[in-house]
């Protein structure tokens, strides 16, 4: 039987337990009339019933297409003539290819012998005798679960707990779906990272300052030891994330102010769009607009001045790295000044208070857990942003403070790392992840301080 | 203070009425006129009288609308100087707009409008060089639920002295914060939480510190907006002493849906009715004897 046959008989099955269990149900209290003597509606005895049917058997289903193939091919190399038994590793596997394409008819790389045609055809039985098993078990596994669960039926049974701790057990496996993925990352890297360390000292990274990533690929090429010293990189970093902060936050939080406080109905319908839109454009757009418009214009105009400006400067990256997250202060901290509550600033206003007066002296003090808040998640956007800082910064891992020079950050170094050829367990590889490793420090630390700061103040406000 | 004695007859009329309904510029027509004639179904309204000596307030005429809402119709109403004045009616009246009318927060409700004339100690307060931030520091105003800032206890008193620069140093501040504290009967409480967040006292606590909040501005008159409809008996009656107290040095206007806290507290009482204000006399004689059928029903509890 096909997988969709198969789901469909048991969703079939399924939906003759729920309408069996609700109708044995209202049986045993004699009835829809006396529906009110079972501990719970009658549709939860149905549901109980078409869980038990449903959930045993698509277990199964899940188990068995994990290991079905794996199985098969085992079995398959355990029926081989011992020539083929013998082979190596790599030819073994090309020849269970072979017998798996010939077996669906698909091209094959090798003459068709004898061994080859009998073993395909050993493997399409086999295949069928898979398939026939897994729908007996399924079947079988339906009607056990709604047997059982129907001689549970009692007009006392809790059918609706049963049925809600099966739905609480699903979300829960939902979210901890997000919580598995997060701890498989960060073990990957943590792992990946201090294989890193075991070829590069950790103190030369983290206070060295020298980037220069290039390490050999041949033993007499020059430069053949790369030195790892993250301390350009995180200053690069720090200066487009300041300078592109003093962009985006007086910037946001005043148009916020603007639109929660001063704007008209019209304005403000007019205006939040166009931030979302703003939101909306690809970082690679912005990061040509950087380079293109920008870092040029900066440059010209620091040369108007008479002052010495790299064509790809942190200032032209910062600037327009601060023009993408003011979206995102904005919108949060219209967001934050919006929820404070209107008897505040009617009670400052019934004081006498003028409209600035009553937005910087209690609306704002009030918002703040919310633009701070929102600060910080512009900020780990900023320290995350890579394209702005490819096209408009540069590769160069200066260390200098001086906005008009070339830099370069913890993101854009991951990138250049792991563009190119080169093995994947040289320390230029695995520098990539010691590099995700501290960024993920980083933006974690700020997460979790500005979740505290927002919770502590909230608690207050409440 | 819900009182079960009082019926909310609005409450049908003003359903029929919000905003949204499709037929509601001819249909309305109707029923408000018809309520109309109901009400001066007993000759001219206002009846009792809406003059006093000495008045310091004078609305003549004010009409106020929400867009297409007749919110107050008409209304001629005088109050003294060191006088309360209970504003009652049943919900949806127009007190309240009344009253906002009167330091014109209205101004900050989008599609609002006032017509008329308000004057404040013969000063016409929607005169157009007239500043309403000036007036509002001349007009407190207390709200239906306690809106303490969230800040200390301290800087809830001290924000409006602060922003109208009345003291000159800390000290002269630490003054007129205790003074305030005093004033509403909450020094003795929050002495030693000076620092507290006003947000963390309890509720009767929160009313009492936006009441010494407004009068550390040192207003001529307070407008009051059902002060004690959150609060139990005990905060109530230490609320109602207070503006006993405060009567003394300032004009009270006090919206109230308890009978018995408008027969404590004020010397006058103002029924509204639909928009319109119905009667208006000492309190005494509204209690005892209402000239007016619809003002009678209400204190009675009948109106519904
Ligand atoms: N901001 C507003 N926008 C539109 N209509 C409003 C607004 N505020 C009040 N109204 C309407 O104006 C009328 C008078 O309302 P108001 O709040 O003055 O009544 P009230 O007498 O204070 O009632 P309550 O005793 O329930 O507080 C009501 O019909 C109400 O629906
Ligand atoms: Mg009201």
């Amino acid at each position: 039987m096909q997988d969709t046959t198969l789901l469909l008989s048991l969703t079939v099955l399924a939906l003759a337990g729920f309408y069996a269990g609700r109708g044995r149900a209202l049986a045993l209290v004699g009835g829809p009339a006396r529906g009110r003597r079972l501990h719970s509606l009658p549709g939860y005895y149905g549901m109980f019933l078409a869980m038990w049917c449903l959930l045993p058997p698509l277990t199964l289903l899940l188990a068995w297409s994990l290991f079905e193939g794996r199985v098969i091919t085992l079995m398959l190399i355990e029926g081989l003539p011992d020539a083929q038994r013998s082979m190596s590793a790599g030819e073994l596997n090309l020849l269970v290819n072979n017998i798996q394409n010939l077996a669906v008819g698909d091209a094959v790389s090798v003459e068709i012998d004898a061994v080859l045609r009998e073993a395909s055809s050993r493997y399409r039985l086999l295949q069928a005798e898979s398939r026939r098993l897994l729908t007996v078990l399924c079947l079988g596994l339906a009607t056990l679960g709604a047997v059982s669960a129907w001689r549970r039926i009692r007009p006392e049974f809790r059918a609706r707990n049963r049925v809600e701790s099966t739905v609480e057990f699903f979300l829960l496996l939902a979210s901890s779906i997000a919580v598995l993925t997060t701890i498989g990352i960060v073990m990957s890297v943590l792992f990946e990272a201090l294989r890193f360390f075991q070829q590069v000292s950790i103190v030369d990274f983290l206070f060295g300052l020298n980037w220069s990533p290039q390490t050999a690929i041949r033993e007499d090429q020059v430069g053949s030891s790369g030195s790892f010293g993250i301390v350009p990189l995180l200053t690069g970093t720090l200066l487009i994330t300041v300078i592109a902060m003093l962009v985006a936050v007086p910037v946001g939080l005043m148009s916020a102010i603007y639109l929660a406080e001063y704007s008209s109905q019209k304005v403000r319908a007019a205006a939040k769009p166009m931030l979302e839109i703003l939101a909306g454009i690809p970082t690679v757009v912005y990061g040509f607009f950087a380079a293109l418009t920008v870092a040029p214009w900066v440059r010209d105009a620091g040369e108007a001045i008479g002052l010495d400006v790299a064509s790809e400067s942190a200032l032209a990256a910062g600037l327009v790295m601060g023009i993408m997250i003011i979206p995102l202060v904005s919108s949060l901290s219209d967001d934050a000044i919006k929820a404070v509550p209107g008897d505040m600033r009617e009670g400052a206003l019934a004081l006498g208070a003028t409209r600035s007066e009553a937005m910087t002296g209690v609306i704002l003090p009030a918002a703040l857990p919310g633009i701070v808040g929102g600060t910080l998640l512009a900020l780990s956007r900023a320290i995350g942003e890579t394209m702005i800082v490819v096209m408009a910064a540069g590769l160069a891992a200066n260390l200098t403070a001086n906005p008009f020079e070339a830099v370069t950050t913890v993101t854009v170094q991951i990138v250049t790392l792991l563009v190119g050829d080169q093995e994947f367990d040289s320390a230029k590889t695995l520098a990539a992840f010691a590099l995700g490793l501290v960024l993920f420090v980083v933006t974690m630390t700020l997460n979790v301080v500005g979740l505290n700061f927002v919770r502590r103040y909230r608690e207050q406000y409440e | 203070m819900n009182d079960p004695n009082v019926i909310e007859p609005g409450g049908v009329e003003a359903s029929a009425d919000g905003p949204g309904d499709p037929g509601r510029r001819s249909d309305t027509v109707s029923p408000r006129s018809a309520v109309a004639e109901q009400i001066t179904e007993f000759g001219r309204i206002p009846v009792g009288n809406v003059r006093c000596e000495d008045p310091f307030i004078i609305a003549e005429n004010v009409n106020a609308y929400y867009g297409d809402i007749h919110a107050i119709r008409n209304v001629t109403l005088e109050i003294a100087k060191s006088e309360v004045i209970a504003l009652i009616g049943p919900s949806g009246c127009g007190k309240t707009t009344f009253i906002r009318c009167l330091n014109r927060m209205n101004d900050s409700v989008e599609h609002a409008r006032v017509t008329g004339r308000i004057t404040l100690d013969g000063q016409d307060i929607y005169e157009r060089g007239l500043d309403p931030v000036v007036l509002r520091a001349r007009i407190g105003m207390v709200f239906q639920k306690p809106n303490p800032f969230p800040k200390s206890v301290y800087d809830n008193v001290a924000y409006g002295p602060r922003i109208h620069g009345l003291a000159a140093d800390r000290a002269e501040l630490d003054d007129i914060v205790h003074g305030s504290l005093e004033r509403a009967g909450l020094l003795k409480e929050v002495k030693d939480r000076l620092d507290e967040p006003g947000t963390e006292l309890s509720g009767g606590q929160q009313q009492r510190l936006c009441i010494a909040r407004t009068i550390a501005v040192n207003p001529e008159v307070i407008l009051m907006d059902e002060p004690c409809s959150a609060l139990d008996p005990i905060a109530t009656a230490r609320i109602e002493d207070l503006i006993d107290e405060l009567a003394e040095d300032y004009a009270i206007v006090i919206v109230t849906h308890s009978m018995q806290q408008a027969a404590r507290v004020s010397r006058r009482v103002a029924y509204f009715h639909l928009g319109m204000l119905v009667e208006v006399d000492e309190t005494d004689r509204i209690f005892t004897n209402p000239q007016h059928k619809l003002t009678e029903d209400y204190i009675t509890g009948r109106i519904g």
